[in-house]
């Protein structure tokens, strides 16, 4: 045995010289030392890592099978749309690798949603953590980015419509805006050359992008250290050996306490994947199972479940302003609903980071911002009509108040003080 | 910069010279890739025009043809619709049509060149959803109870009469599209083309 220990360690040593393996080892899990007290929201930024693996393999995997491609098979339907059909019903278990990414990619956004609202009910995004929280919320425009490239994919009737408006929301951009969604699409309308295109991003344009972005997310992480559910900094109380008194090793600590939270995902992930792929029509959209139709609309068009906020808010702006039509600043209205997000570490007056020490004018405010996301959400999956308008009107002046005013609201509430360590016992 | 012992301000000039040529070479550089998702030769050459024979065409009825890709509505309007134009003007956001969304032949009450026969591109203003016929009147057409027919949008609930002018106050800021189109005869429409034959 310990003849095996001595060849393991020599490979070790082999290696360390020539490449930095057991310091970033170090570095990054077994000296990496993460508060004591994390608690079920600091599940979702590992699982966030675990559904990007799967979402990368499965991936891998039907790009074997898929053809993009909007020109018609002999029997009449796209062949994008026949391949996907291919793989669910000949291709060996393509059934189970394209519901696993189906499902993968709603449950990147609940996992990534749950991640940035941990960071918000603990302050994660204050000083000196800005940087991190600006790379997340890059990762999650590209995110965005990608389940839109990837929507279009199995060229359904959704898929088209959705890529119609969303292509067509550039071109409410004045002067530039009709070339520049003729230059997005390739064609006049969303045709071959969109398709095309749309699978070259998907597969790895936003990849290679997404990739780097979260190794910049987890370097900066690592510099900093880690926030916590009370929002005090452990590296302020140290031992005699530079360790803070209130970290513990990442491994094998949370590496343990993550596995449990990958058991529990995966447990729910596989239901999802064997029992309800299409999850009543919000994973997987019904009319997406008809091919791609460029004359008919369907009678009811919504974006998947964790676009519809921000597509009521879109709907919502109603009213042109400065002589610009309605449908420009519906525009600017969603795309300041996902960027002004990325403000919050400046936005943010308060003396304290976590909600456990805030006083009631944040707590009311982020209770009205939440309520309001979600009915937003409820209304974008809808078909408008006046009144539906209406309360989207006002739950978006709800969401953009809870922001723009947080620099007023935030410093006059009456915080209770912090304590010097973490309180977990 | 400040020329002295340790800084040589031929080569630092030099180097400047260098990296700005380099950056400019580079930009020069993705010109083509940027360029070649412009539509392509072939995708700019497949808008031919479209002959359609609109003869069993009954008043009240419509039809869908495809034009460069996007659905072309030919309607073939009744007296009482014909009528229900004048009456809605207040309600338009453009009742005399005067943004350019239409040919000159097109500018004029019922956007046509026949007065019964309307002929739009049947792609909302707003983000290019296909709206959807709404041709019965009042109530029992789900929208409103004066509603005097005309298109409603499923995406974000544009609505438009039945000559394609937007309704005040909804996303969509344009009346429809009236594509170039003429007659060829009594009953054969082309769309695409509006030459003086």
């Amino acid at each position: 045995m310990s003849k095996v220990n001595a060849i393991l360690q020599g490979t070790l040593n082999w290696v360390d010289e020539r490449f930095p393996l057991t310091s970033n080892w170090k570095a990054h899990l077994s000296e990496y030392y993460a508060p004591k007290n994390f608690n079920f929201w600091y599940f979702f930024g590992s699982l966030a890592m675990l559904v990007l693996v799967i979402q990368i393999v499965t991936g891998i995997f039907l790009t074997m099978h898929f053809k993009p491609d909007a020109s018609l098979n002999a029997s009449g339907v796209p062949v994008a749309f026949a391949s996907v059909e291919y793989i669910m019903r000949d291709v060996p278990w393509g059934w189970l690798i394209r519901y696993m990414h189906s499902t993968g990619a709603s449950a990147f956004f609940i996992v990534v949603y749950m991640h940035m609202f941990r960071g918000m009910l603990y302050g994660s995004y204050r000083k000196p953590r800005e940087l991190i929280w600006i790379f997340g919320m890059v990762i999650f425009l590209c995110l965005m980015a990608e389940a839109f490239f990837g929507y279009l994919l199995p060229w359904g009737q959704m898929s088209f419509w959705g890529a119609q408006v969303i292509v067509n929301l550039f071109s409410a951009i004045p002067l530039i805006g009709p070339d520049l969604s003729i230059w997005l699409r390739g064609d006049y309308v969303v045709g071959d050359a969109t398709l095309n295109r749309f699978f070259a991003f998907h597969v790895i344009a936003v990849p290679l992008v997404l990739l780097g972005l979260v190794a910049a997310h987890i370097l900066a992480l690592h510099e900093v250290g880690s926030n916590n559910p009370d929002g005090v900094e452990i590296k302020k109380k140290k031992d005699a050996n530079g360790i803070p008194l209130d970290g513990i090793p990442f491994h094998p600590y949370y590496s343990v306490k993550d596995i449990v939270g990958v058991v529990v995902f995966l447990m729910v992930f596989s239901v999802i994947v064997f029992f309800m792929p299409e999850f009543g029509g919000y994973f997987l959209e019904y009319n997406n199972f008809f091919p791609a139709d460029p004359l008919v609309t369907p009678p009811h068009i919504a974006p998947v479940w964790y676009f519809t906020p921000y597509y009521s808010i879109l709907r919502a702006v109603t009213y042109p302003l400065f002589g610009i039509d309605a449908k420009f600043w519906g525009v600017v209205a969603m795309g300041a609903s996902t960027l002004i997000i990325a403000l919050l570490p400046w936005l943010d007056r308060s003396p304290v980071k976590s909600i456990r020490y805030r006083g009631p004018l944040y707590k009311g405010f982020l209770a009205a911002f939440i309520v309001s996301f979600f009915i937003l959400g409820y209304l974008g999956m809808l078909g408008p009509t006046p009144m539906r308008t209406l309360v989207a009107q006002i739950c978006s002046v709800i969401y953009f108040a809870f922001f723009l005013l947080m620099p007023i609201y935030s410093s006059l509430d009456k915080c209770q003080p912090e304590p010097d360590r973490v309180t977990s016992k | 910069m400040s020329c002295d012992d340790t800084v040589d301000c031929g080569r630092r000039r030099l180097l400047v010279a260098t990296a700005a040529a380099g950056g400019v070479a580079g930009v020069a550089v993705a010109v083509p890739f940027v360029a070649s998702m412009l539509p392509s030769e072939r995708a700019k050459a497949a808008g031919a025009p479209v002959e359609v024979d609109i003869s069993k065409l009954a008043p009240g009825e419509m039809m869908t043809v495809e034009w460069r890709g996007k659905p072309v509505w030919i309607i073939n309007r009744t007296k009482e619709q014909l009528e229900s134009l004048a009456k809605i003007g207040e309600k338009l956001a453009d009742p005399k049509s005067e943004k350019n969304m239409q040919p000159a032949y097109a500018k004029n009450e019922t956007r046509s060149i026949k007065p019964e026969i309307l002929v739009a591109v049947g792609i909302c203003t707003h983000l290019g959803c296909s709206p959807t016929e709404k041709f019965k009147t009042g109530a029992e057409s789900g929208i409103e109870a004066d509603w005097p027919g005309g298109f409603f949008c499923p995406c974000h609930g544009s609505t438009f009469d039945l000559a394609g002018r937007v309704y005040k106050s909804k996303p969509a800021p344009d009346n429809l599209e009236i594509p170039p189109h003429m007659y060829l005869g009594d009953a054969k429409l082309v769309i695409g083309e509006d030459k003086k034959a």
